[in-house]
């Protein structure tokens, strides 16, 4: 029996794969050099923006891809039994990992050039990243979905590790990998509950078994499905779901699973922090997605209120952290965690709705919305303040005075993205972000949450305008001398900003590319 | 039809602004005469506005753009002003230019003249900038005819008067930003989650469909919910006590032309909302709250006058006054009868000319002696600086409502509305608020006598230092004494009359008003007595769309 496969389908990830090879085998045997480093970076730059070209196309053909399909004499007439699927969702986040990927390739550059860091090794470790991003979003199956989010996750311990002879960074990488195996541990075990229980990995074919129009396989035959068993689910079921939510939890640092994330920001080059903020959190969050909403609809009255509490507990305690922070990278990493739990909130709505809204279409669409616009306005926040961290090594809030007035463009840009991340005018992307989230949770009636949500924005304002504010104060002293050019991060701060400001005079865009309706 | 008025409106500050970004070089020589041909140019179109006009249907929305911007949020960029709005766009048009007239009025070397070039950065070409996309939110919220388009405009103005009060404020200018945007945004994003329950309920973000629906759709309890969340919003931008607590900090703190927007037209912000949004949308919500409204808003006018006879500040005392003021407006609001609404919307903007010019002097002032504070000042100003005296004179007795000025009528009928409130408020509840805000006219008008006695009158003494120095007087030095004395005794204010001293002029540095002030103050000075002494200016503009605004009211 032999699989079709549509390599169409997989392009994105198989080009990134090759990419990937191509840059260890080209460093292996090539001298090494900065030409050389410059040529490898923009090898990858070159295979991102090929994977980006498919991700276009297959867009463009406007039809759902799927590949690694169960043939139907094995899937007991269920044709829908398929690994991997290319449709709306898999694009727009494989689209933003993808967007993500060229910023932090353009911010490598410059990391790069300081020497220190092995260039291929980088380089394939960032590609396999991204094999792993892109591949997650089309995953259909419990398996193909832990396999990928581990591919997102191992390259990015090594990454952090790479600034070799540096404490802080292996520091964070140990402390990277420790959280992560055990994330992992613990999901690989809830997924093996659901496995035992619901006897498939598919996620479709799990939730017909859960909702019970499906049999669950060695259940007595009176009593053919789980539902119309007098004793309701079992409570396996239900700590399967936790531990799967707990898992994907780690990975996007939400609460009580945050500890990590300001430490191993910190330790790790700056580039991969970027990447741990929006990539790696756009993978985790795309994984929750699939596995809430794709397999367990019919669940949601349980795993609705541990979503609601997990962003409250985190929109708070992320806001919180980062009032207290000196250290604009510390202060980054909390305020991502802070934006998780607006990314998780409507999600903890998803089906309190009626009637047309009630597969969770517009709080899945709401949640890749406030992703995708954050996924702009964080990049471009990170590369400003790696363009300060070549001439301020220590990049605390305090290098930032008078930024305007030393470097007016990159001043700018960064106040815009920090009022952006608060969601005021002129960031209008974030202010719509958050009245998407907003809408999303009045309609879903939670009305707790959305005042939770509130104070929270008026928390992350004020660190956020008090950063902001530092930026036109008036300059201590006489400017660090250094002024070399990093024309690498001014591309990816120009891209990043420019989205943001595209997202603000146009949020259409966003809400078009992420309504997922069907 | 004449859509492109409003767009203009907006767009003429908001290209002025970014035209600063562009070509900021080739403008810096000119940058005093720039600001106040932008805010000049959109002035004008204020006053096309105004002349065009269809006074015969203020009711009715007009000078409409009805453009779809983000679909998937329901959002229209729909723009228009009926005669609710029509006096607030305005008086922001008149104030933002009268600002920058201020600013940039002759040579530019006054003492508040903050353009020009100076020693440690004063920034000029930022304070246009800000000044100018201030502008675009405080006209765009007063033209928005769309929920969320109100919302986002409402908004836009944050983080133009953070800096405005964070850069070229007083000395404890950071914490008073900080606490000003905090408060307002807490409220605001409360406000938002009452707009999107409205939107949630009642499925449109059409305001003027939304008033003529009358709040059919939604339920008594969500109307309520809404109410109070849309109206906390902006109870706190109003300021209504007792939320008021951001606004003395920020006022003491910032600049004079801040001082003047901010209570001039932000505050003006929070009272439009009750009468675009609040009321009319949510006639229920509105019926049941208003009680509670009233009483806040009464507490608000004897805690605002209690508290500016215990100001030693003048800026602070004026800030008070401010929310003894709004409560008035509120109150006027609370009574959901014609007479009170139009009362409270006359009242709105007689506070924005007549707090605005109190801003100005108060501005002035602190300029002249680097002080603000009343006993420092030492008294005797209409010795010494008569013409300011006098204006100073003219602004607090506007203010404290004397008939004939435009302080008077709004107080007059927003408690002439109270005797007689909406058939569904109980009478007597109303009728207690009234005479508890009587008695607050009562203390408005005292502390305001007080504040002149101190001030204006008495021979100049040379206390506190700061005060003009070497002003002959007969018997300076011991009267000096007592005037310091009476100074701090509120109860005994000082009645000698005042003697125009010969010679009197002051010390260099001392000058009386100056041009560029004159320019700044005498339109203000002007409509205060053309709105005072014919108020069916405005009344006639404003009762035809109240009547509108109320018409589902029982």
């Amino acid at each position: 029996m032999i699989q079709q496969i549509d390599y169409f389908a997989i392009a994105a990830p198989l080009t990134l794969a090759l990419v990937a090879g191509l840059v260890l085998l080209l460093d292996a045997f090539l001298p090494a050099g900065p030409r050389v480093t410059a040529g490898l970076g923009a090898i990858t730059l070159g295979g991102v923006m090929v994977a980006l070209g498919f991700v276009a196309a297959q867009g463009f053909t406007g039809r759902t891809l799927p590949t690694f399909c169960v043939p139907e004499r094995l899937s007991d007439g269920d044709p829908g039994l398929c690994s991997f699927v290319v449709d709306r969702f898999t694009l727009v986040i494989a689209g933003l990992v993808l967007v993500a990927a060229v910023v932090i390739v353009l911010m490598s550059m410059t990391e790069l050039a300081g020497g220190g860091i092995p260039v291929g090794e980088w380089y394939f470790l960032l590609l396999c990243t991204l094999v792993g991003a892109v591949t997650l979003p089309a995953a259909r199956d419990l398996i193909m979905l832990v396999v990928a989010l581990e591919l997102v996750s191992l390259p990015v311990f090594a990454l952090t590790a790479l600034k070799r002879y540096d404490g802080r960074a292996s520091e964070a990488a140990v402390k990277l990998f420790v959280v992560s195996v055990v994330s992992t541990a613990v999901m690989l075990f809830g997924v093996s509950l659901l496995y035992g229980v619901g006897g498939t990995v598919f996620l479709s074919r799990l939730a017909e078994v859960l909702s019970g129009t499906a049999p669950a396989p060695g259940w007595p035959e009176g009593s053919a499905s789980l539902v119309a068993a007098e004793h309701g689910l079992p409570g396996v079921v239900t700590v399967g779901i936790v531990l799967v939510v707990a898992g994907f939890a780690f990975k996007i640092a939400a609460v009580p699973f945050h500890a990590w994330a300001a430490d191993v920001y910190q330790g790790a080059p700056i580039p991969v922090a970027a990447l741990l903020s929006v990539i790696s959190k756009a993978a985790g969050f795309a994984g929750l997605i699939l596995v809430l909403v794709l397999a367990m609809p019919g669940q949601a009255a349980t795993w609705t209120p541990v979503v609601a509490i997990v962003a409250a507990l985190t929109m708070t305690a992320g806001n919180l952290l980062a009032m207290r922070q000196r250290s604009a990278v510390r202060l980054l990493a909390w305020s991502s965690v802070a934006q998780s739990g607006y990314i998780l909130a409507p999600l903890a709505v998803a089906f309190q709705g009626s009637g047309a809204r009630s597969w969770g279409a517009s709080a899945v669409g709401a949640s890749v919305a406030y992703l995708v616009i954050y996924a702009a306005m964080n990049l471009g926040a990170f590369a400003v303040v790696m363009l300060v961290s070549r001439t301020a090594a220590r990049n605390e809030l305090a290098d930032y005075r008078g930024l305007v007035f030393r470097r007016p463009a990159a001043g700018l840009a960064l106040a815009f993205c920090l009022i952006c991340l608060a969601g005021l005018p002129p960031g209008l992307a974030g202010l719509f972000a958050k009245v998407v989230v907003f809408r999303e949770i009045v309609h879903g009636g939670a009305a707790w949450l959305a005042v939770v949500m509130a104070v929270n924005t008026v928390i992350g304002l004020y660190y956020y305008v008090v950063w902001a504010a530092r930026l036109f104060a008036p300059e201590p002293g006489p400017a660090p001398a250094a002024r070399r050019v990093f024309p690498a991060v001014w591309a990816a701060t120009g891209l990043a900003v420019a989205a943001a400001v595209l997202f603000s005079v146009a949020p259409q865009l966003v809400l078009d590319l992420t309504l997922l309706s069907g | 039809m004449s859509g492109w008025l409003s767009v203009g409106m907006v767009t003429v500050p908001l290209l002025g602004a970014l035209l600063l970004l562009v070509a900021a070089d080739a403008l810096r020589p000119v940058l005093r005469v720039y600001g106040m041909a932008v805010s000049g140019v959109t002035l004008g179109l204020a006053v096309v506005m105004v002349a065009t006009f269809d006074y015969g249907q203020a009711a009715r929305p007009q000078f409409t753009v009805d453009v779809a911007w983000i679909p998937g949020l329901d959002l229209r960029f729909q723009l228009g002003v009926d005669g609710i709005s029509l006096p607030l766009v305005a008086l922001t048009a008149l104030l933002t230019f009268l600002c920058f007239a201020y600013l940039g009025w002759g040579d530019g070397a006054g003492p508040g003249q903050l353009l020009r070039p100076r020693a440690g950065g004063a920034r000029p070409r930022a304070l246009v900038f800000t000044l100018l996309v201030l502008e675009v939110g405080m006209i765009g919220t007063f033209l928005a005819l769309d929920l969320l388009l109100f919302f986002v405009f409402f908004e836009i103005v944050l983080v133009p008067m953070y800096f405005l009060i964070a850069i070229w404020g007083g000395e404890r200018r950071r914490a008073a930003a900080i606490k000003f945007i905090l408060y307002t945004l807490l409220g605001s994003v409360v406000m938002l989650l009452g707009l999107l329950l409205i939107w949630a309920q009642a499925g449109t973000l059409d305001i003027v469909a939304l008033a003529q629906s009358h709040g059919a759709g939604m339920s008594r309890a969500v109307q309520v919910v809404a109410f109070v969340a849309v109206g906390l919003g902006l109870a706190v931008k109003t300021p209504m006590w007792p939320l008021h607590t951001w606004l003395p900090d920020a006022h003491t703190e910032a600049p004079t032309v801040g001082s003047v927007l901010l209570a001039g037209v932000l505050l003006k912000m929070g009272t439009y909302g009750f009468a675009r949004i609040a009321i009319p949308v949510l006639p229920e919500g509105a019926a049941a709250v208003a009680p509670w409204l009233g009483a806040l808003a009464v507490v608000g006018i004897v805690y605002g006058a209690l508290a500016c006879l215990a100001q030693r500040d003048l800026k602070r005392m004026i800030a008070y006054s401010s929310v003894g003021h709004m409560g008035f407006v509120l109150l006027g609001f609370a009574t959901l009868t014609p007479t009170g609404i139009n009362g409270a919307l006359f009242a709105n903007i007689a506070h924005g000319l007549i707090t605005g010019l109190l801003f100005f002097l108060a501005g002035a002032i602190k300029d002249r002696y680097h002080t603000a504070d009343i006993p420092s000042l030492g008294g005797g100003m209409l010795a010494t600086l008569p013409r300011l005296g006098a204006v100073l004179t003219f602004a607090a007795i506007a203010s404290l409502g004397l008939p004939g000025l435009a302080g008077f009528w709004g107080e007059m009928l927003a408690l002439f509305g109270a005797f007689q409130p909406a058939e569904s408020l109980p009478r007597g509840l109303f009728l207690t608020f009234m005479v508890i805000g009587g008695l607050g006219a009562v203390l408005t008008a005292a502390y305001f006598l007080v504040m002149l006695s101190r001030v204006t009158h008495g021979a100049p003494a040379a206390a506190g230092g700061a005060a003009p120095v070497g002003v002959p007087g007969p018997g300076a030095a011991g009267e000096g004494v007592v005037g310091r004395l009476s100074a701090t005794l509120p109860e005994a204010p000082d009645e000698r009359p005042v003697h125009a001293l010969p010679g009197a002029a002051g010390p260099p540095g001392m000058a009386d008003i100056r041009r560029h002030e004159l320019v700044a103050w005498v339109p203000l000075i002007g409509l205060i007595l053309l709105f005072g002494l014919w108020p069916g200016l405005l009344l006639s503009l404003t009762t035809p769309a109240v009547q509108i605004l109320l018409g589902a009211l029982p």
